[in-house]
């Protein structure tokens, strides 16, 4: 019972040492809107999509250590206006066409947008030049779709082992790269069951065949909204941690 | 001034219709939502000048020059301006063409695509003006709702058109936004 606690929106939150306040207010059972941050990778802080106010300075939830006391705001206007145009960015700077997108459906990017309200984005266009690279066998990279949430970098690193991908390039030259000579990803030890294939939150990284698997209607975010999937990935990937 | 029929004009600029199909999908509340509106332009009397208006519906990106035109009249002819789907919103599919040069999309559909034979690129000067690039509709006048779907479901139109009636703000939940 002397468990130590925070409050979010002043409810108190439970934590454990070294765990972030995204951690926690996920265990808790509540969502902050996330694209980089997935359980059981490393933290990242790029997306900033997961901003709250801590004692009145914001902060990435899912980088910073929760700490005894702290007063976390997340359900502000302020906040959701910010998130908002943070989104509506990400969808001007690629291509990201929905309607014609294998994704839709199973797509955090189209999800987050939706729990926070999005109809459309208030910004111009940029219409990006962005290559498609579908130079692998079982896998398709279409780069119209990448937000640089760095999430398969650290799955081919981390998890499978085989670093092939990065970031290279700066600012609006940011792109993802393979590694391989040739920079083609069918070049490069990817295979389809890799975590790094897995992971993309949006279209970027696809199996080629899978498409259109599942009928509209019956898509991951069809049937629920990304606050309950999410909840329930957290609460997976702890049941996993302690075996 | 409570009797009186809100006035609507409609038009489809760089879209497929859909959105108007998605329109006329509200099936038979069509007749009760007559009572409380007009047409004015629209496909569906197929008058081609728009007048003051109390709600202008706009489907489909900005394309070419007559798009331009008939946009900005609708701006300043309607007291609300909704852009309804994901071309409006977005450019959509017709915007994906945005990074194919445009002559080279033009000789692929008219001169080199399947089963053409003796293809030309039409050139008639009635033709408008196309452009390098489609936009969606903020980008070039004030939007002020905006309806997302590939096409928005016939209930979101429902939802806002008997808001604006009973001169209500509109508003929709969750559940009736859909990118695709």
């Amino acid at each position: 019972m002397s468990g130590r606690t925070f409050t979010l929106d002043g409810q108190p939150v439970p934590f454990t040492e070294g765990e972030t306040v995204m951690e926690a207010a996920l265990a808790a059972g509540v969502y902050i809107p996330h694209l980089c941050y997935r359980p059981g990778y490393g933290h990242h802080g790029s997306c900033k999509v997961c901003t709250v106010a801590i004692d009145g300075h914001n902060a990435a939830s899912c980088t910073t250590r929760a700490r005894e006391g702290m007063a976390v705001e997340t359900a502000t206007p302020e906040l959701a206006d910010m998130r908002r145009a943070l989104v509506e960015m990400l969808f001007v700077e690629g291509n990201h066409t929905c309607p014609a997108c294998e994704k839709s459906g199973e797509c955090e990017l189209q999800a987050v947008a939706y729990h926070i309200g999005m109809a459309a984005p208030r910004f111009d266009f940029f219409f990006p030049a962005r290559d498609l690279d579908a130079s692998h066998p079982d896998v398709i990279l279409d780069r119209n779709r990448c937000i640089l949430c760095e999430l398969c970098v650290r799955a081919s690193r981390d998890v499978d082992g085989k670093n092939v991908f990065a970031i290279g390039g700066r600012g609006i030259r940011a792109r993802l790269i393979v590694n391989a000579a040739s920079g083609r990803l069918g070049d490069t030890d990817l295979a389809k069951d890799d975590a790094a294939v897995r992971v993309c939150p949006v279209g970027a990284i696809l199996r080629k065949g899978d498409a259109y698997t599942k009928p509209v209607g019956q898509r991951t975010f069809d049937l629920r909204p990304i606050a309950a999937v999410a909840i329930e990935e957290a609460r997976r990937e702890r049941e996993r941690r302690r075996g | 001034m409570a009797d009186r029929k809100l006035r609507i004009a409609t038009c489809s600029l760089a879209g497929c219709f859909g959105c108007h199909m998605s329109l006329l999908d509200i099936d038979e509340r069509i007749l009760e939502l007559a009572q409380h509106i007009t047409f004015d332009r629209t496909p569906l009397n197929d008058v081609k000048k728009i007048g003051p208006c109390d709600v202008g519906i706009v489907e489909g990106g900005v394309c070419n020059a007559e798009n331009v035109h008939v946009l900005k009249a609708f701006r300043r002819n309607c007291r609300i301006l909704v852009a309804v789907g994901a071309c409006a919103l977005t450019g959509g599919v017709p915007a994906m063409r945005n990074n194919v040069d445009l002559w080279d999309c033009f000789q692929e559909v008219y001169q080199y695509g399947g089963g053409i034979e003796d293809g030309q690129v039409p050139n008639d000067p009635e033709l408008p003006l196309p452009f390098d690039k489609v936009h969606p509709v903020h980008e070039v006048v004030r939007v002020d709702l905006s309806l997302p779907g590939c096409p928005p479901p016939a209930d979101l139109f429902w939802k806002v058109l008997t808001d604006l009636v009973a001169g209500r703000t509109p508003t929709f939940d969750r559940t009736l936004v859909h990118y695709d």
